[in-house]
């Protein structure tokens, strides 16, 4: 099998993809398809048999709106693949590896300093379509229960409209917020309250 | 989205227990007593022609009901110059002497084992009569719920208002160990026979009474996000009766019964929505992308009260519910939420935000007056007493939780606690039928 002409045609294919869905579509879920996930071929509903590959357990992937020029499918080696977005997940440097975002007090502002971080996680969402994330809002205990439920929210949407901005898809960024109920760090105190008003980003790989 | 009309205890099961027995008492402690309270006696009820020892002691109870009020002041029982239990077995001058005001004598008889009669009478010292007397057949487990109805009615007849003692109040405990858990749980007024009505590794937010005191409604995030259910609580059977997307919180019944108001993310920011308990029909009254949560009904149903940031902070807000443009009820203070209406609709108690402290103060809704009624920082959820006397409320010290009643002039307060851990969000409950 040649591994290098196929990857070829499937880069294209996914970057033509992203260009098209960019210009051309409003849903979001075909614009999962970023720069070297495996794709999965149920996912456009398009055409794209299930081939089983080369035998080492790699999976078809449908090139999407059959232009990588042949047969209409791809097929990429998933257990590597996946592999990687997992492997990514476990580095302990790097913008990846910094998971929760905190804020000022009332406040759903991103500093510059986390976007920069979100922007690392959007692009990595977007290009591993295998990849979830939830994003768990929460707030400092100080004010009433329920409108800090509301402030978790927004703080849960201002990250996902980053991560959403990059390419990943909604379907892969699911949002709750936990209000005041589940602090990181108990105290009553700024020092406290700083490191509790933050959004967490809990990955999952499919 | 998915509306399930009923979830069968066997899910809940699973994951939660729905409970009903577990019985601990709160710790009740007085924190701040009123000058010019009035004084009344309160002498130990007769039960010495019965068959077998008593299990509760009476007396005890509607005095420490009494000086919880703030508006009596029991005797201290080793202090009582005389332990009459009829009246005409009062000498009047003794008590005159000893500055009381009023006094209550009584005595419990059997009629079969386990079927008591309680009588008691309230008297008026100075004028040497009886104000009140009553006789109240009870059941061994409704004691305590027959003492605190002595108390009511003292209460009433003295002041006027009805007593609000023989009520319940809901709250949810946490335990913050190794393992989170949150307990939905019911008690007396006074914080006694505290009951589970719902156990969950996951947090339990927002109770709120149904208005005949039956059922709950509540916020649990037992399915990793918030949903609304409704329990009825002696019966246990509950109902998911809203898992939108996004955010299902702060439900609020109606004053009929019929609605719940609640808040909704699922086309967008937080708004508030009423919905048809019966026919789960939604409708929405807010638009704004600000946050819009914490709805509460008028008494007359005809508007809703609720926290907004619309304005950039915290503020409360009225909208008809028909909806309409809302208007803005609070401008005193960077913080305004959680509004709680007393019964008669005049006062709205709320959280109240200022240089960093977190009070529960009150607005006056005929002179726009704003009376801050406690003095610590990290005060929450308050709740009016079903007679509009005392607001309940929730406040942190120290790393524990702990409920506080405190009469509406701000007088006097006393303190809930619970040795077992942090409680918070307590909601009165209605009065009970008579």
């Amino acid at each position: 099998m040649n591994m290098n002409q196929n990857m070829k045609s499937w880069l294209l294919a996914a970057l033509l993809a992203v260009f098209l869905s960019a210009c051309a579509t409003t849903d979001e879920s075909i614009s999962t398809q970023g720069d070297g996930a495996p794709i999965d071929g149920q996912q456009d509903g398009s055409s794209g048999s299930m081939t089983g590959g080369d035998g080492t357990g790699g999976a078809a992937a449908t090139g999407l709106y059959g232009s990588d020029g042949g047969d209409g499918t791809a097929i990429v080696d998933d257990s590597s693949r996946a592999m990687s977005a997992a492997a990514r997940l476990e580095e302990t440097e790097g913008d990846l590896a910094n998971r929760t975002i905190y804020f000022e007090y009332d406040s759903a502002k991103l500093s510059s300093e986390s976007i920069a971080i979100l922007e690392a996680h959007g692009n990595f969402i977007a290009g591993n379509g295998e990849v979830s994330v939830r994003l768990e809002g929460h707030t400092d205990e100080r004010g009433s229960r329920e409108y800090n439920i509301a402030l978790g929210d927004r703080r849960a949407q201002s990250v996902r409209r980053v991560l959403l901005f990059q390419g990943a898809s909604s379907d892969q960024v699911e949002t709750v917020s936990y209000g005041e109920e589940e602090p990181a760090v108990t105290g009553h105190d700024e020092a406290a309250w700083s490191k509790n008003r933050r959004v967490e980003l809990i990955y999952k790989v499919n | 989205m998915q509306l399930t009309k009923s979830i069968p205890c066997l899910f809940a099961a699973l994951m939660l227990i729905v409970a009903q027995n577990a019985s601990a008492a709160l710790n009740i402690e007085i924190t701040q007593g009123v000058d010019g309270a009035l004084p009344i006696a309160v002498v130990p009820f007769d039960t010495s022609k019965l068959g077998s020892s008593f299990p509760v002691d009476l007396a005890e109870i509607v005095a420490s009901d009494l000086n919880r009020s703030g508006v009596l002041r029991a005797m201290p029982r080793s202090e009582l110059p005389a332990t009459p239990h009829y009246s005409n077995q009062v000498q009047y001058p003794r008590w005159r002497n000893a500055a009381q005001d009023y006094l209550v004598v009584g005595r419990v008889l059997e009629k079969t084992p386990g079927e008591y009669t309680i009588e008691f009478q309230l008297l008026d010292v100075l004028k040497q009569k009886q104000l009140l007397g009553r006789s109240m057949p009870t059941r061994k487990r409704e004691l305590r719920s027959r003492a605190h109805q002595i108390s009511d009615y003292i209460y009433e007849q003295i002041t006027g208002t009805r007593g609000a003692f023989d009520t319940r109040i809901a709250f949810v405990r946490a335990q913050q160990n190794a393992a989170r858990k949150y307990v939905l749980q019911v008690a007396d007024s006074d914080g006694f026979n505290a009951q589970n009505v719902l156990e969950s590794d996951e947090p339990i937010m927002s109770p709120s009474w149904s208005p005949d005191g039956k059922s709950l409604a509540y916020v649990s995030f037992e399915s990793q996000r918030p949903e609304i259910f409704i329990q009825h609580l002696a019966t246990a059977r509950r109902t998911k009766i809203s898992g939108f997307s996004g955010i299902n919180s702060a439900p609020s019944w109606s004053p009929d019964g019929k609605f719940l108001a609640l808040v909704l993310s699922k086309d967008g920011s937080p708004d508030i929505y009423t919905m048809n308990t019966s026919s789960k029909r939604l409708k929405r009254l807010t638009t704004h992308r600000s946050i819009d949560t914490e709805p509460v009904w008028t008494p007359d149903g005809s508007s809703i009260i609720f926290t907004s940031d619309r304005s950039g902070s915290p503020q409360l807000y009225e909208i008809g519910v028909d909806g309409g443009k809302p208007r803005r009820l609070t401008f005193e203070g960077s913080y305004n939420a959680a509004p709680n209406l007393s019964p008669d609709g005049r006062y709205i108690a709320m959280v109240h935000g200022d240089r960093g402290r977190y009070v529960i103060a009150q607005l006056d809704r005929e002179t726009r007056n704003l009376t801050v009624l406690t003095d610590s920082a990290l005060d929450e959820s308050p709740s009016f007493s079903p007679n509009g006397k005392m607001v309940l409320y929730a406040s942190t010290q120290g790393n524990n939780g702990f409920l506080f009643a405190v009469s509406i002039d701000g007088r006097a307060k006393h303190k809930l606690s619970d040795r077992a851990g942090d409680i918070r969000e307590p909601v009165w409950g209605p009065f009970e039928s008579r």
